[in-house]
Formats: structure tokens, sequence, C-alpha cells
């Protein structure tokens, strides 16, 4: 599949705006009507606010018809994309209500606000996954893996956020650092669980299953439908990836897996360089989810492509 | 309303023959000309004139060679190619499934299968070009313009098939009555008496990747068996002579030639 920046940008960034939230429910949960929260988690919810927005803005961005967006409201009963949709207005309505609780609202609103948009975060990264996972076409999406490898690196990437965020506004704790690693770590085995799935069945082997006709033997194509290359090919036909996978899933493992944890451990060691390390594992974490999610859409077959079998056109 | 209605009885759909398709596109291109000027056109092009043309088109007619296995050729690889190897060209197009994810995934409500007749289609005005529906489909039938902004794909030529302007043999998909060789067959599939129930019974019609839970309608028809014996054997009977009808002269130059 063709790797559309629009929908890397889209999931990673407001997968790491939703963790960010989870983990400003929890906190606010766990530390409602705490006086020095108050400044930190203003801050981190302003951010996941500009990181949600952006990555939705973004996703507009991928339509044909951006200002009839409106639109994908509508569908909810049967579509997924419909459900994030609402999901993620109703997410940004509760983090605006709890930002608003933080500064003037009772300690039990604020824990009420706190776990209602922890849960709401997670419907929403719940949501974005299911458009992917319930598509059977592309057997690599169609994954019980799929999920909670989105639902982890959500995670993984809010909680750098909230260290470094929480560090920078004078609110220091230990156990920033230390929910970091555990959710980089988390989410590095769920990419190791994912990786490690049975194969998918490539382009080739599959023509004769695809055109019903390999009970009479093995089916080769000899010519394609067109010469130059279509929406098909164009859009499902992405090989480029497949190629350096082994490459770029060893860069993604070590800066979430490694780098991550080590900058964490160091931060206990050092609490004075705390928010440089933050910095470092914020950014190493972006980083290796964003290789992920790239590999996550180019890796991926799609089953309209046994059709066209190895020769590929574009 | 991207929910399913409940299943029709009327399933109008598509039954092609993959023995008498020769491959000529024929069918790819009179949809292409219908779809540019009817209803739910136009299907724009891009850089037509340039090295890379690129376009929506609702037909793609692939071609195959399929090479039996050696076992079945009698253990050892046969003395020519041609006698284990046949040509088969393929059209796909839309299959008009019963139960279309492309329809169910559409966060709009463009996407939508018609109670009536089980046709699918997608309302232009709706669509925001989200895509998602063409990820969806397993057969490739959807295209996305970049022009139009919008998804594109096969109608059923709806416009043609209810046009009351029409004659009534030539109220059928653009695609059907171009074939040269009767290769395509339009009708309800959802009525076991119709023409094209019964050509689809009598030549085993099959669906395309039933596995994948998509049902689709219309079905394609297998290749007949070949005389080099692909698909299975079929020695074609030898004539008969009945020497005693011949006129004397050349009952004798039977008799002469076949000592």
């Amino acid at each position: 599949m063709r790797p559309a920046l629009s929908i890397l940008f889209f999931t990673t960034l407001s997968g790491a705006g939703y963790g960010l939230w989870f983990l400003c429910g929890l906190v606010l949960a766990v530390h409602a009507g705490h006086p020095a929260v108050r400044v930190p988690m203003f801050v981190a919810l302003a951010t996941g606010f500009v990181l949600t927005t952006t990555g939705l803005l973004c996703s507009v961005g991928h339509l044909g018809k951006p200002l009839r967006a409106w639109r994908a409201l509508s569908q909810w009963r049967s579509s997924w994309l419909s459900r994030e949709g609402i999901a993620a207005i109703v997410c940004a309505l509760v983090a605006i209500v709890t930002a608003v609780l933080v500064f003037d609202g009772s300690a039990a609103s604020q824990r009420l606000a706190g776990i209602v948009l922890v849960a709401n975060a997670v419907v929403v990264v719940f949501c974005t996954a299911r458009i992917y996972t319930s598509l059977p076409t592309i057997a690599a999406w169609c994954n019980a893996r799929v999920l909670p490898a989105f639902l982890a690196l959500a995670f993984a990437t809010g909680a750098t956020c909230w260290w470094l965020l929480a560090a920078a506004s004078g609110l220091a704790l230990p156990a920033w650092p230390l929910i970091a690693a555990a959710a980089a770590v988390v989410a590095t085995a769920c990419k190791l669980a994912y990786w490690r799935r049975p194969a998918d069945a490539g382009a080739a082997e599959g023509t004769g299953a695809a055109t019903g006709l390999d009970r009479f033997g093995r089916v080769r194509s000899v010519e394609a439908p067109h010469s130059e290359a279509n929406y098909l090919t164009h859009e499902m036909g992405f090989v480029l990836a497949r190629r350096h996978a082994a490459r770029l899933r060893r860069i993604a493992l070590v800066l979430l897996g490694a780098v991550v944890p080590l900058a964490a451990l160091a931060a206990l060691v050092l609490p004075a360089a705390g928010v440089a390390l933050a910095a470092v594992a914020t950014t190493a974490a972006a980083v290796a989810v964003f290789v992920e999610r790239w590999l996550f859409f180019a890796e991926a077959r799609h089953v309209v492509m046994r059709y066209y079998g190895t020769r590929h056109i574009g | 309303m991207t929910c399913l209605p409940a299943p029709a009885k009327r399933k109008l759909g598509l039954v092609i023959d993959l023995d008498t398709c020769v491959g000529c596109h024929a069918c790819a291109v009179a949809c292409k000309e219908w779809n540019d000027g009817g209803d739910f056109g136009p299907l724009v092009d891009e850089n037509t004139r340039g090295a890379e043309p690129f376009g929506v088109w609702f037909n793609r007619v692939h071609s195959y060679e399929i090479t039996r296995p050696a076992t079945e050729c009698g253990g050892e690889a046969p003395a020519r190619a041609s006698a284990a190897t046949m040509s088969v060209h393929f059209p796909r197009s839309c299959l008009h499934c019963e139960t279309p994810a492309c329809v169910t995934v559409c966060p709009t409500g463009a996407s939508y299968k018609r109670a009536e007749d089980g046709i699918v289609l997608v309302d232009e005005d709706k669509c925001i070009g989200c895509q998602l529906c063409a990820w969806a489909c397993p057969y490739g039938a959807r295209e996305f313009s970049a022009r139009h902004g919008t998804m594109q794909k096969c109608t059923l030529c709806v416009d043609r098939i209810y046009n009351k302007t029409l004659d009534e043999a030539d109220r059928q998909p653009a695609c059907v009555l171009a074939c040269p060789t009767h290769a395509r067959h339009f009708g309800d599939l959802g009525d076991e008496t119709s023409a094209v129930s019964r050509l689809v019974a009598e030549r085993d019609g099959y669906a395309l990747m039933p596995e994948l839970g998509y049902r689709p309608v219309n079905r394609y028809l297998p290749p007949r068996p070949r005389r080099d014996g692909s698909a299975s054997p079929a020695t074609p009977a030898p004539e008969t002579l009945d020497r005693e009808q011949l006129p004397p002269m050349l009952r004798w130059l039977d008799r002469v030639l076949s000592r």
C-alpha cells in the first residue's frame, strides 16, 4: 500500500496526542486537585489538542473533497472511519472541559473528567486501528496483532511527551521516565509480535486463487490490462518498502526499545539532565513510530495485486 | 445510509465467459465511451497525450497463461510448449457483491447498494474522496479520480438498462453489447429461471474469491476443455465414412490409398 504522508502524519500525531491525553486523564484521576499538577496538566492538554487537531487536519488533507469532510460523521452505524471522527470530536470537547476544570473545578469533577478522558482517548485510537483491522483485503492489517500495537504505540509516544512537558514545566517525578520506558518496552514487544506473525500470501502465489483458474494449473500474468500505472497499481502496488523492511525495522526497534528506556534510566541517575533526556526520548519515540507506521502501510499487500501478479507497473 | 439493505430478490449482474473472451478490450473501450457521456460521467483522463497517461476505467482485461502440472500431462514435459499451456483473458469489473465492504466502510453514505436490484453505486455529490472503499474492495472495482476528487466505479450502466429512450434490445450494459464474442451476459442472477442463471448452472459458473465473504453476484464461466487436454481431455471423435455411398471411381481411389 502506498504510504500517504497525510495518513502517516494523521495516525502518528493523533496517536501521540491521544496517548498524551490518556496520561493526562490518568494523572488527573490520581492527583486531582493537587496544585502542582495544574500548570503541567494545562500545558499537556493544550499540546494534546495541537497534536490531535494537526493529525485530523492532515487526514482531511488526504480527502479528494476536503470541504465535504463533515459528511464523514454520518455513517457511524457501519463505518469505523465515521465512528473515529465522532469519537475524536467528542474527545476534543472532553479535553477542553477537562482543561477548564483543572483551574476551576472541584477535585471530584477533575477526577471524573480524567476518567472520561482516559476512556475516550482509548476509544479514538481503538477506532483508528479498527479502520485498518476491519479490511479483509489486506492480510497484514486484518490481524489480531495490529490493534494492541496501535494502542501501545500511541501510549508510548504520549508517555514520552508527558515526561518532557511535565519535566519542562517543573513537575519532574521519577514516575514519568519509568512510565515512558515501560510503555516503550511494551510497544516494542507488540511490534515484534506483529512482525513475527505468519507470512501473508504474496501477490504471485495468489493469481490462481484470485481468478479461480488454479484448478487448471499454474496461473501466470502475461499481460497487464494497461501499459502505464493506474490508480490500483499506484495505490496498492507499492513494492519499495519490502526491499528495505529489515533495516527500517531495526531502526524503529532500536529507537523505541533501546534509546527511550536508556534515556529514562539515565534521567533517574542524572535528574539535572531530565529535560534534555526527555527531549531525546520524545524525539526517538516520534521517529520510531513514524518509521513503524511507514512500514505498516508500505509493507502491506492488497489482495487486488494478485490479479496483476509479480509484473507490477509503476 | 451505508448499512446494507435487506437482501433483494433481484440481483442484476454479469456472467463472463472465460472460454470465449478473446481479450480484445472492446468491453473496456465501450464502457469508457458510454460512461464518458452518460449520467455518471465523465471519466476524465489525465496527461492523455503525455508519456504516462492516467485515467479511470471500470473494466480491466487481464491476460493469463495457465501451465498444467507435468503429472497431468502423462508424467513428463510435453514436446510442444503449447500442449501444456492455455491463454485465458480475464475481464475484471465490479461484481456488485451482496455484502460489499466498500459500502459499509464508507463514512459518508455516498456508497450504497440499491435495495431494488442490488446495483452498487457511488453518489458523486456525497463522496469525500477518502478512498477507503477502494482499499476495502478485493476486486479492484473502484478507481479514484484525482480530477473529480471522488471515487468512481461501474454502475452496471444503470443509465442504460432502465433507459426507456433506448430500444429494448439496447437496454443492456455497454460492455455486454460491445462484446464481439458474446462473452458477456447481463441479467438477473437472483432469478433461477433467467437465462444467465441457467448459463451459470450449465457451465459451472463460479464467484471470485468467495472465501473473503463479499458474496459477489457476477459469475465467471470457466474455459471449456481444450483439444490438448487442458482442463479435462476431450479427444475429438474420428470422422466416419460410408464407402458404399461413394461413386465407383472414388471408391477405387479410397481402396488404393488405404493400402
